[in-house]
């Protein structure tokens, strides 16, 4: 397994924020001409990055399959989902995972319900992290009131709780198929997201490319969108990553407790007709099994890959082998995310110390 | 204190965010679900009824809106939550909200003391074992076991411990032939019932515990004054828990308080699944049966608690840790 040399991935000494942007130690350090060009090396060492860690590779192969079953369930599976066949067949060639109560084939159900699920997943992640970067950067960017104003959104969206609200939403607006559930998640969603970003734009805010490029005489949304923005890609892809696994989860509850379109194949509705039909009292197992299977693969895609890049971005939590193959060409990993090193001003929210994965997690919990 | 006065400050403006919220939503929404609930329930309720209905909803009135929204913050403030609809039938919501408390307080708060207490520990040991089978193992399990849905999780362990094996009951909160009452009997039933739905909960969130505890305990291993406490040969025992973990928890206990907040409402698809009947479960039902009371003091009532909690721990972390309080 060969790990890219540590050199170039640890930050700068005393680099502050969250963990994430670690990724992008050189390129933070000595901004390379041109954003584009950052940009586009930093993609580049995440590809290989994701090939080099195990978790990552596992979490991106995950996703792969899912894409591809989304991209092509007619070639998957033969047969229409909502074709209706006899009731509570067993599993056979015709029918790989049987049928349900109602005689739709289960297999073809399990294969045709990814599209709706990757499409909610990919939606509110992008959703959530477009929102977040624009409202985080200006936040920081722009400073002054409007990073007041813009701080104040984020923190009040941020206590409430979600999934009550979502339920709420949801139920005033009679069900929420894949498109209202996309917005409603995304709309509700973002403000985790906002506040890292905010604190990576600040720690950066005074560095000397910037100061440069003010100099230089360039306009703020130059300087935002070429020299800030490129910065924070593994922040971002992080982002993509945690809003799109809560979408899965948020929208399967949703979805599970009748309140998303229940005529949309999906593993969600999938188990909200199985609870239903009493599945488990009429040995129907199969049918509730199957579509949290997914679920959880699928769940466990997003979260593998991003606990691997927080791995890549914070080398003392690598598995110990690797950690003291590469300890020659390292200064020690442990110069960042102490508690109360971060720009986050203390006593408004609850990031003060490294978010690791976990932490991020931490908003799952409300939820599922 | 100036920094707990403008903490407290920012919860009342984000309580009145989600007062007005709760306003709004209902007479904004396309469609008006406010109206086809009211005309689902003419003929059931009785006639005074419907028109605390309409008051509340802002149907059939002549007042403006911005009149109806000081009465419904008014209403809010002396307790006036309505009456229910579907639920109990002209009870009032306050009264049914505060029946459920207990019943999730005692399923979710006491398990997630339990997943704290379990997991802070399993982390602190997983880190300074580094590399042993503990820390090798556990990572990747429980970074896909906070992707399992609660929900599914509970239905899989219905159908193995309750269906097939018959170990445990998975529906009620308690045998509805046993009148309630201070005896063992009594108490031992709902023990029984809550022992799944508190798995379910237990083994969903302890590994978030384990993953934060155990990173920043990794974090603070790499620092100076371990090195120097090892140096000065000091006990591993020593160093583990007083210089490491001491340092090490902040994090998680920020967490913690964040979480008993989101007790309240947390659980709220558990309970459904167990159909225990707290909060969560009162919540679905209000939800699924069009009672908006019921359904707007619950999210009122969650969205409090988690406010309170999270002020109760930034107050901990600011006695806790001088270096916020100096940064503030």
């Amino acid at each position: 397994m060969a790990m890219p040399r540590l050199g170039d991935l640890v930050p700068p000494a005393g680099q502050p924020g969250p963990v994430g942007p670690a990724l992008l130690g050189r390129a933070v350090g000595a901004p390379a001409p041109g954003g584009g060009i950052t940009g586009a090396r930093s993609l580049r060492r995440m590809a290989r990055a994701i090939t080099s860690n195990r978790k990552a590779t596992a979490g991106a192969v995950l996703l792969l399959i899912f894409i591809v079953i989304g991209l092509i369930p007619g070639v998957i599976a033969h047969v229409d989902p909502n074709t209706i066949y006899a009731p509570k067949l067993p599993p056979s060639g015709q029918h790989l995972l049987g049928t349900t109560a109602l005689g739709q084939d289960m297999f073809a159900q399990v294969i045709y319900g990814t599209r709706p699920v990757l499409e909610i997943a990919f939606g509110v992640g992008l959703g959530a992290t477009v929102i977040a970067m624009l409202i985080g950067v200006a936040a920081a960017y722009l400073g002054g009131a409007w990073d007041s104003a813009l701080n104040l959104i984020t923190d009040v969206l941020l206590v409430i709780p979600l999934f009550p609200l979502l339920i709420v939403l949801a139920r005033y607006l009679n069900g929420a198929g894949t498109l209202v559930m996309i917005v409603v998640i995304t709309a509700t969603g973002w403000s985790y997201t906002a506040r890292q970003l905010r604190s990576q734009a600040l720690s950066i805010r005074n560095r000397d490319f910037l100061e440069a490029a003010r100099v230089r005489g360039e306009r703020s949304l130059y300087i935002i969108v070429v020299e800030i923005i490129p910065t924070m890609t593994s922040l971002l892809v992080a982002s993509f990553l945690t809003n799109a696994l809560y979408a899965v989860l948020f929208s399967s509850g949703l979805q599970f407790i009748g309140l998303g379109n229940p005529s949309v194949t999906s593993w969600g509705t999938m188990l909200y007709w199985a609870e239903n039909n009493e599945a488990f009292q009429t040995g129907q197992t199969l049918w509730i099994i199957v579509p949290g299977l997914c679920i959880v693969a699928l769940g466990a895609g997003f979260a593998l890959l991003n606990y691997a890049f927080d791995e890549i971005g914070n080398p003392a939590l690598r598995p110990v082998r690797s950690m003291q193959r590469s300890r020659q060409s390292s200064a020690g990993p442990a110069e960042q995310g102490l508690p109360g090193s971060s720009p986050e001003r203390a006593g408004r929210g609850f990031r003060r110390s490294s978010p690791g994965p976990a932490e991020r997690g931490k908003r799952v919990q409300p939820a599922k | 204190m100036r920094f707990i006065l403008r903490r407290l400050g920012f919860f009342v403006l984000t309580l009145w965010v989600a007062l007005t919220l709760n306003f709004l939503l209902p007479r904004m929404m396309p469609g008006n679900p406010a109206q086809a609930m009211i005309a689902n329930h003419k003929g059931v309720v009785s006639p005074t009824a419907l028109k605390a209905l309409e008051a509340q909803f802002g149907l059939n009135t002549h007042q403006s809106l911005i009149g109806q929204y000081f009465r419904y913050l008014g209403d809010v403030a002396t307790g006036k939550f309505g009456v229910s609809l579907t639920t109990q039938p002209g009870a009032s919501v306050g009264r049914i909200v505060l029946d459920a408390i207990p019943w999730t307080l005692g399923l979710v708060g006491v398990t997630t003391v339990l997943a704290f207490i379990l997991g802070t520990l399993i982390g602190i040991l997983a880190a300074w074992k580094r590399g042993g089978h503990l820390d090798s193992i556990m990572p990747p399990v429980f970074v896909i076991m906070t992707v399992v849905p609660y929900f599914w999780l509970g239905l899989v362990l219905i159908l193995i411990f309750g269906v097939k094996l018959h170990w445990f009951p998975y529906f009620f909160t308690y045998d509805y032939t046993l009148t309630p009452a201070f005896d063992w009997t009594f108490i031992g039933n709902v023990l029984h019932h809550a022992i799944l739905p508190a798995f379910t909960l237990l083994i969903t969130t302890i590994g978030t515990w384990i993953l934060t505890m155990r990173n920043t305990m990794i974090t603070t291993l790499a620092e100076d004054y371990i090195r120097m406490a090892r140096a000065k040969g000091l006990p591993g025992r020593r160093i583990m828990i007083d210089y490491a973990a001491r340092n090490a928890i902040l994090p998680n206990l920020t967490g913690f308080a964040m979480s008993l907040g989101f007790v309240v409402g947390g659980a709220i698809l558990i309970e459904y699944v167990f159909n225990y009947e707290g909060v969560g479960y009162l919540l679905l039902n209000a939800v699924n049966n069009d009672d908006y009371p019921l359904m707007q003091a619950l999210f009122m009532l969650i969205t409090a608690a988690v406010l309170v909690a999270i002020l109760l721990s930034d107050i901990a972390t600011a006695v806790l840790d001088p270096r916020t309080r100096e940064a503030s």
